[in-house]
């Protein structure tokens, strides 16, 4: 079925792909290569005392506590930005799909929240939910609800999800409006003349139909959480308190820009790296197989 | 269109770089031009403002030096803007340097320039006897050289809300002078209904530096890090366990709120929610801004049965560092002479008098504070004495109230502080937050040891 475009020679395909090769090269492979090479070398912040320590770097990561509590961190946290962005979008797009007035204005407004940085995003979540100068912050601590996020990990770690899940919601919207349109009306009514109600119609039809925008989806949010989320995290929480809202990235930013300590953020970068390609490779692998197209 | 278009960007691009060449051109300084000096600081306004007001004090003074200020983001990120800057051999030349970094810079080898060599490779004199002795201690070498020139130095003081103590039935003139009177009052204050009697900012600092000074204690050994990097933290002592303890006790009793990190707590205290508060001695102009009560300056309380003690505080703010331009050097000697000349201007008693008076950080000199006293300030704005007081009590500095030295200490402060964290979240012992902060501490510093060989 598909049309295969041959170009005769290899100078005009090269030139076409150049563009994205180097821009690759330039953004990607230089700077990984030099993670790489720094995550072997130990050396002073000025970059005056340089040794060659190899694996030394890795085994002092592994061996830190704080890292596996940033990495148990990141599994809850990305969990629960992703299942709570998806769903909530889910629902957001079906309610937008049916046929009501105004349903145009809906959607517009649900995309909003992606064009909004999200550093500004977490100021504004700040702004409601700061124990004292907070519009819903202080109306749970003047209800008896004692909440302060400087000082309770659960309560911060719900709030940077909440905030990193809020910004991902119209993205997600897009994708599943996009799917569910993409449904033919005419299984739908075939499956409704069969008698299914609606809520098994969804299930049972609209859902699998909906799996590879969904298993996109998970994709696309998962490498969101792990590395997107930073600028939320550093604006809500910085990491704390304590080290409750600690991601991976947010230690290895901690680690290398605050810390000065290059030798140690290449090789938690480098870690980062792997984790999230072989995340992606399982994903396809064996995901995939699963879904419906 | 197309090739106007692209006309425009190599019009810009070549824009771009315009500044580049001239700057490079007037640093040679030849033809009359001003050598133009680099300057990058990390105070935002209003501070910042009266910082490049100094800095343009100068450059009217004279007409062979220019120095061009360049905000650079909080302290720490102009720390790390700096270090950047001299890996990619295009740091500035002059650099301001919040007192945290004083250990990383002084390891930097190379990378600095000595304020004392500065100067005397100049020809310069800078009278350093004449600063007060914690504010000029703080950024000297073992053996009493200048290494950074002092410029913004605060310390940590006691506010208290006198119409919130007037209310709970305590004196409103007299502050609690110690813990324990803190204690009382902090009861009293809740019993009259006020939610959070007592609150600090910059945890680290103030309820684990300052106390440390303030009761001649070690915070590492080798005189906290002042005799080189092989210094090992000492806070896991009786009398920290003791002021942790109480501080997790009084935050359990709701006698005291933790605020925040840094500087999270300052607007506790003019908003009227906290009715005592340790915070810097730079918050003042905010509370006189903003504070609809009465209020006053005391000094940081302390335990009156710990032998020797009140001693001077220690002080917090920043200096400035000259550096070089990269890891091969590259500045002239006419460059350094400028900043030479820039530190001797910023050491006159009329530029120290007013910077002190203009922004609340202390004056650098005994001449200028006695300058100030003279001028009748001191009794128009009752209370900002009181940090100089504080740094200037207790006689001469012992090897624990000259401040901090120690490697790495931007991640230790941080370390403190989470770890402070998780004790007033009901994890831990005062104890075990100490302990943790040694371990965790030793190995940053460690760390730092190793990597400065």
């Amino acid at each position: 079925m598909q049309r295969r475009v041959i170009f005769n020679g290899t100078a005009l395909p090269l030139l076409l792909l150049a563009p994205q090769l180097a821009v690759t090269a330039v953004f990607f492979l230089w700077p990984a290569g030099v993670a790489v090479y720094q995550s072997v070398l130990q050396q002073d912040a000025w970059g005056l005392r340089t040794e060659f320590v190899g694996l030394r770097n890795f085994a002092e990561v592994f061996a830190d506590p704080d890292w596996r509590a940033a990495a148990w961190n990141t599994a809850l946290f990305s969990a629960a930005v992703a299942g709570l962005a998806m769903g909530a979008a889910l629902v957001l797009a079906v309610q937008a799909d049916k046929s009501i007035r105004g349903a145009r204005a809906y959607r517009t407004l649900l995309i909003w929240p992606y064009a909004v940085a999200p550093a500004v995003a977490a100021v504004l979540w700040l702004f409601l939910f700061h124990p004292s100068i907070g519009l819903i912050g202080r109306a749970l601590n003047a209800n008896g609800i004692p909440w302060d996020t400087r000082l309770n990990g659960g309560q911060a770690m719900a709030l940077v999800v909440l905030a990193a899940a809020w910004k991902q919601v119209s993205y997600n919207f897009i994708f599943f409006l996009a799917g569910l349109q993409a449904i033919p009306k005419s299984v739908l009514e075939a499956a409704a003349i069969d008698g299914a109600r609606p809520v098994r119609r969804f299930w049972t039809v609209v859902f699998p139909l909906l799996s590879p925008t969904t298993f996109f989806l998970l994709v696309v949010n998962l490498v969101y959480a792990f590395f997107d989320t930073f600028g939320t995290i550093h604006a809500l929480t910085g990491g704390g308190p304590g080290k409750a809202t600690e991601t991976l990235i947010y230690k290895a930013y901690v680690e290398g820009v605050q810390n000065t300590n290059l030798g140690s953020s290449a090789a938690q970068s480098v870690i980062l790296m792997v984790i999230v390609v072989a995340l992606t490779m399982v994903q396809f692998r064996f995901v995939e197989r699963r879904v419906h197209y | 269109m197309l090739r106007r278009n692209l006309a425009a960007l190599a019009l810009a691009a070549l824009a771009g770089f315009a500044p580049f060449w001239t700057s490079a051109a007037r640093a040679q300084g030849g033809g009359g031009q001003p050598v133009e000096l680099q300057f990058w600081h990390g105070l935002a306004q209003p501070l910042g403002g009266q910082l490049e007001g100094v800095v343009a004090a100068f450059n009217e003074s004279q007409n062979r030096y220019r120095i061009v200020p360049t905000f650079r983001g909080s302290y720490p990120e102009t720390m790390v803007a700096a270090i950047a800057a001299f890996r990619a051999n295009a740091a500035p030349h002059l650099v301001q340097m919040f007192e945290v970094g004083t250990g990383t810079m002084m390891a930097a080898g190379r990378a600095v320039k000595p304020t004392h060599e500065l100067l005397s490779e100049a020809g310069v004199q800078v009278d350093f006897s004449d600063y007060l002795p914690a504010v000029r201690g703080y950024f000297q070498t073992n053996d009493g050289r200048q290494m950074s020139m002092p410029f913004n130095s605060s310390t940590a003081v006691m506010y208290w809300n006198k119409d919130a103590f007037r209310r709970a039935g305590l004196d409103p003139e007299t502050p609690p002078k110690t813990w324990r009177e803190l204690e009382d009052a902090a009861r009293k204050l809740k019993a009259a209904g006020v939610a959070c009697p007592y609150t600090t900012s910059w945890p680290g600092w103030i309820q684990v530096e300052q106390v440390s000074s303030i009761h001649d204690q070690p915070l590492a050994s080798l005189g906290n890090g002042f005799g080189g990097l092989g210094a090992e933290l000492k806070v896991n002592n009786p009398l920290m366990v003791r002021h942790m303890d109480n501080l997790i006790r009084w935050q359990k009793e709701e006698l005291f709120r933790y605020g925040g990190r840094d500087a999270a707590a300052d607007g506790l205290f003019p908003n009227g929610e906290c009715a005592i508060a340790t915070l810097s001695a730079g918050a003042r102009s905010r509370i006189t801004r903003e504070a609809k009560f009465q209020w006053g300056t005391a000094m940081l309380p302390y335990y009156d049965d710990v032998p020797g003690a009140p001693r001077n505080s220690i002080i917090g703010g920043a200096s400035l560092w000259a550096l070089n331009r990269g890891p091969q050097g590259g500045r002239s000697a006419e460059e350094w002479r400028g900043l030479a000349e820039f530190f001797r201007f910023v050491s006159q008693t009329d530029v120290a008098a007013k910077w002190h008076t203009d922004t609340g950080y202390v004056p650098l000199t005994r001449a200028a504070y006695e300058k100030v006293k003279a001028s009748g300030y001191y009794a128009q704005t009752p209370g900002a004495d009181v940090p100089i007081e504080q740094l200037l009590r207790g006689g001469e500095m012992t090897e624990n109230t000259r401040g901090i030295r120690l490697g790495g200490y931007v991640e230790i402060r941080n370390i403190i502080q989470e770890e402070m964290e998780k004790a007033f979240q009901g994890q831990g012992s005062g104890q075990a937050a100490l302990a943790a902060i040694t371990t965790r501490g030793n190995q940053v510093l460690r760390n730092f040891e190793r990597q400065s060989r």
